[in-house]
């Protein structure tokens, strides 16, 4: 039964279509969480508020536990789904790269669109940046893109490698995300000095 | 503005309090059933780098020609056959783009501002956010996908290359907090 796009065919009008509106709920849940803010954002880095870690992880767990579980029943066939292949080296050297741009500019690419929305000229000047960085990839060095093919491990999913299926890992993602919450909830406690004292 | 001339001016011109966030579990419940939405609909997840690519695509087009775009094996990609912008992703991040306006608005959270904490310069602030969005520009590109395309959407279905990513990300940012902590708090 799903994915829908393995058995029904829509135009590109209605392709678009869908692309705007799981948008503007996608847009609308990192602004409602405060992600156009690059202060909230970072201040999991100086754990006084945990708020990225708490709605990554949930939003994860439940997309999880809702593919999980439809999976089990029949009712959506996983392996129509595009799985991004695995390539640890490009992935690890691109994180890296990665969180050092979230540190320093205070933003990723989706919550810039959040700080934009709502008038954070710093989110123009990630956005900007990021436009920069990608035509700065393309231009000056293409060929990295050879390299990430080359160390190409192909699709690798937990359930398949370790031979648990995702049911299992679901519920352990739910009891950890549990154990997780109560840590969060100490954490900010503890380092709730670090946060600034204005605004 | 008759109501502001009643005498206790400054309550009445002051600007209405933004809202508060929701709690992050309830937003990060909600993101989950989209993200969720996102999969069963159209077999993959969401992502935001790629609409920075088409948009790069379509200026070097703009500035230089279309050749030069078709020549270039990353531009290529986002080309869309001419029509870079009416694409899936460009689409997907506009929708965010008024979704969190509507948000935000919605929330009394609009304003023209510069976030930073009190030991930056607003141009600093710039400078930096800019260098940021660089890095972590490149970071995705070699990543092949950033919070949303790898974390989010790699990490709801266990995807493992995505799980190192989100390990990677974290580390790194963990990492330089320290040396960059003039610049939040």
């Amino acid at each position: 039964m799903f994915p829908l796009v393995s058995h029904v065919e829509w135009s590109v009008a209605t392709d678009l279509a869908i692309a705007l509106v799981l948008g503007l709920g996608f847009g609308f849940c990192l602004e409602r969480a405060g992600f156009g803010s690059a202060r909230k954002l970072t201040a999991v880095f100086y754990l006084f508020d945990m708020a990225v870690v708490k709605v990554m992880f949930t939003a994860i767990v439940t997309c999880m536990t809702g593919i999980a579980l439809l999976s089990a029943i029949g009712a959506v066939d996983v392996s129509e789904f595009y799985i991004e292949p695995t390539a640890l080296p490009a992935q690890i050297l691109g994180g890296l790269l990665f969180g050092a741009g979230f540190m320093v500019g205070g933003y990723c690419p989706g919550t810039s669109m959040a700080a934009i929305a709502t008038g954070r000229k710093d989110g123009f000047a990630f956005a900007f940046g990021m436009l920069a960085g990608v035509w700065a990839f393309a231009e000056f060095t293409p060929g990295l893109e050879g390299w990430i093919k080359s160390v190409s491990q192909g699709e690798m999913l937990l359930p398949s490698v370790t031979g648990v299926s995702m049911v299992w890992w679901a519920a352990g993602f739910i009891l950890f995300l549990l154990a997780a919450g109560r840590g969060m909830a100490w954490l900010e406690n503890r380092f709730a000095d670090w946060k600034p004292r204005y605004s | 503005m008759s109501q502001s001339l009643a005498g206790s001016a400054p309550a009445s011109l002051r600007r209405a309090e933004p809202l508060a966030y929701w709690n992050p579990y309830l937003v990060g419940f909600l993101l989950g059933l989209v993200l969720l939405a996102t999969y069963l609909v159209t077999g993959r997840g969401l992502g935001a780098t790629a609409a920075f690519s088409s948009v790069a695509a379509w200026l070097t087009g703009l500035f230089a020609s279309a050749d030069h775009v078709t020549a270039n094996a990353v531009h290529a990609r986002y080309w869309n056959e001419g029509a870079p912008l009416a694409s899936w992703t460009v689409f997907l991040i506009g929708g965010a783009l008024i979704g969190a306006w509507i948000s935000g608005a919605q929330g009394r959270r609009f304003r023209w501002s510069v976030e930073r904490g009190p030991r930056v310069t607003d141009n600093q602030r710039l400078m930096l956010a800019f260098a940021g969005g660089f890095l972590a520009a490149y970071g995705a590109k070699i990543a092949k996908g950033c919070t949303s395309g790898q974390a989010l959407t790699g990490g709801a279905i266990l995807n493992v290359g995505s799980l190192a990513f989100m390990v990677s990300v974290f580390a790194a940012a963990y990492a330089l907090a320290w040396f960059v902590r003039k610049e939040w708090i």
